[in-house]
């Protein structure tokens, strides 16, 4: 590798999603070889064939032992790759670890050239992670609508109430007892199912 | 007042002390607050002890060693005050390499040399024929899957490095690999060798104990510098997790600690499988034969949580035969020093124990912690130049 080329990147990660935000964020930082491994089989086999100068891995995957073997010298491994730690910054490694992502490097390569990928890296699983949160909550309030839906028409039928006096009744109810209306409303969900 | 700890854990069967401790309420009677983690992969549980998101960690023995000499990684001291587990690995081939096994050997088919012997011959037979040469998994290059592996082969006068291949494969992988033929066996922890016997893609060859009688497998571990921060917290986790092992070793109990291990968030297997392993009593044929062994794999009992330094320096001298690190007197000294009888001995009021115990395998001299390079000189296989 020339000192002004591109170093060849593989990222291992069995979420596509997350890779292909990773992938796009390096290639808009101008590193144009990123290479995805998606398949776990054989993978040091796969990582080999690519040949790479830096491999970065999500700390979900368990093949990040199997990373881990290709410091030690032996007839499978052909380039010494050494995991990216810079002694003497433990923020980094820290930052790295939280954000759930790890890298690993050929022996050798500047410090100068991983610190702004990995930092790349770090700052792209972190906002996937934004990204799952929201959507999880999205999710949840979602779930939440539709049941509070329901148990509005339950009252309404049980009870002759509108809609909108129904939600009262749930909403204040909820407040006496200090409780989210979304509890109230599965509550009455579930009763209703207990007394058919 | 309670203090909150993290503690990281592979769901294994030897994480058992771990998850009772937890789960019996013995960690909560010490004034412990234990929140226990699951992980995927042993770099991910060095790496969070290391950083401190871990309080201690269920560790494999030799990675413990490796972080406090700084192999492979930075270097991060640890101290071990409590074993989690003795023994507790077995080997599993496929069936179409056992067959080959049993055409090729010369006595009992529980004797290690005797199948080492065997494997010998069934390699140079595949390297005549121009066959792919053999592939078995193991779970870490600092493993004792991986020495256990090694020291088994070498001594029917296999080569590891050069007549095999090793490779490194996440336990909850090894079944597929084994099924689908990307490995002809394996060496790994409960209760994945039953899994494979269970699915008609294994036989178990060798229970651990076979080749030595006990070997230390996993450490309960904490970073040497907490350690002496925190000298009350580390007197409350051994005692913890000494109840913990000696419920465990009741046979009235084991039931219980079976259902308590088979749950989804611990190690989520069936909990018949994890009793197989706790009493010792396995399949080892997809036939249903069934081998019993006293010492399969040990929680406690006989002395076997006490910290042994003379194991931590027989897995240093594998390290060394394998190539992964050049002898040294003084980082003999420092790998002895991360097993720490004296701080188990102070939480449970053990009288300390005299003299160095020898460690006998079943193949070459004993091995005696003051002659780690007299020892090595006896092997013809290895990576080490004297």
């Amino acid at each position: 590798m020339s000192a002004e080329s591109s170093p060849k990147i593989v990222i291992v990660d069995e979420s596509p999603i997350r890779a292909a935000i990773l992938e796009e964020g390096l290639r808009e930082a101008g590193f144009t070889e990123v290479v995805h491994i998606s398949e776990m089989q054989s993978l040091l086999s796969r990582i080999y064939a690519v040949d790479p100068d830096i491999i970065v891995i999500d700390l979900e995957n368990p093949s990040r032992d199997v990373l881990e073997q290709m410091f030690q010298v032996s007839r499978a491994v052909r380039r010494p790759i050494a995991m990216f730690v810079d002694q003497s910054d433990a923020a980094s490694i820290q930052a790295s670890v939280e954000a759930g992502v790890s890298a690993y490097i050929v022996d050798g390569l500047k410090k100068e050239r991983i610190k702004p990928i990995l930092d790349l890296c770090v700052s792209r699983f972190n906002a996937f992670s934004k990204l799952q949160d929201e959507l999880d909550r999205t999710k949840h309030a979602l779930e939440e609508r539709k049941v509070i839906d329901r148990a509005k028409g339950i009252l309404m039928k049980l009870k002759g109430l509108t809609e909108e006096e129904a939600y009262v009744l749930m909403r204040s109810t909820a407040m006496r007892e200090k409780k989210k209306i979304g509890e109230i409303a599965q509550s009455i969900l579930t009763a209703s199912e207990l007394l058919k | 007042m309670t203090t909150p700890l993290r503690i990281g854990f592979i769901p294994l069967v030897d994480a058992a002390a771990l998850i009772v401790a937890v789960d019996k309420g013995f960690a909560a009677a010490e004034g412990l607050d234990i929140t226990l983690v699951r992980e995927v992969s042993w770099s991910n549980v060095r790496d969070k002890l290391n950083i401190g998101l871990f309080g201690a960690a269920h560790l494999l023995a030799p990675v413990a060693i490796a972080s406090s000499l700084g192999l492979g990684h930075v270097k991060v001291p640890i101290a071990a005050p409590f074993n989690l587990g003795l023994n507790g690995n077995a080997i599993t081939v496929s069936p179409a390499l056992h067959a080959a096994l049993m055409e090729e050997i010369d006595g009992d088919r529980f004797d290690p040399m005797a199948t080492s012997r065997a494997l010998a011959r069934v390699v140079a037979k595949r390297r005549k024929e121009g066959t792919e040469p053999l592939t078995f998994g193991m779970t870490f290059p600092f493993s004792t899957h991986n020495y256990q592996l090694r020291f088994w082969m070498a001594a029917g006068g296999v080569d590891p490095d050069e007549d095999v291949q090793l490779v490194v494969l996440p336990p909850p992988y090894m079944v597929d690999s084994l099924a689908s033929g990307h490995v002809d066996g394996f060496c790994v922890g409960a209760p994945w060798n039953s899994i494979a016997v269970d699915l008609g893609v294994g036989h178990i060859l060798h229970f651990v104990a076979d080749i030595l009688p006990s070997a230390v497998e996993k450490v309960l571990a904490v970073r040497q510098d907490w350690s002496e921060k925190h000298p009350d917290v580390v007197t409350s986790l051994v005692r913890a997790h000494l109840r913990a092992a000696d419920f465990i070793e009741q046979p009235e109990n084991r039931s219980e600690v079976a259902r308590l291990l088979a749950q989804p968030e611990r190690i989520g297997v069936d909990a018949e499988v994890i009793q197989r392993t706790l009493d010792g009593r396995l399949k080892i044929s997809p036939d249903g034969t069934m081998r019993e062994s006293s010492r399969y794999l040990l929680v406690g009992r006989e002395a076997a949580a006490r910290p042994d330094p003379a194991q931590a320096a027989w897995l240093y001298a594998q390290m060394v035969r394998w190539g992964q690190t050049p002898f040294r007197a003084d980082a003999l000294r420092t790998v002895m020093a991360v097993f720490r009888p004296d701080l188990y001995d102070a939480a449970t009021g053990t009288a300390p124990a005299d003299g160095v115990r020898t460690i006998s395998a079943f193949a070459g001299p004993p091995f005696d912690p003051n002659d780690v390079a007299g020892h090595l000189a006896a092997f013809r296989i290895g990576r080490w130049t004297p």
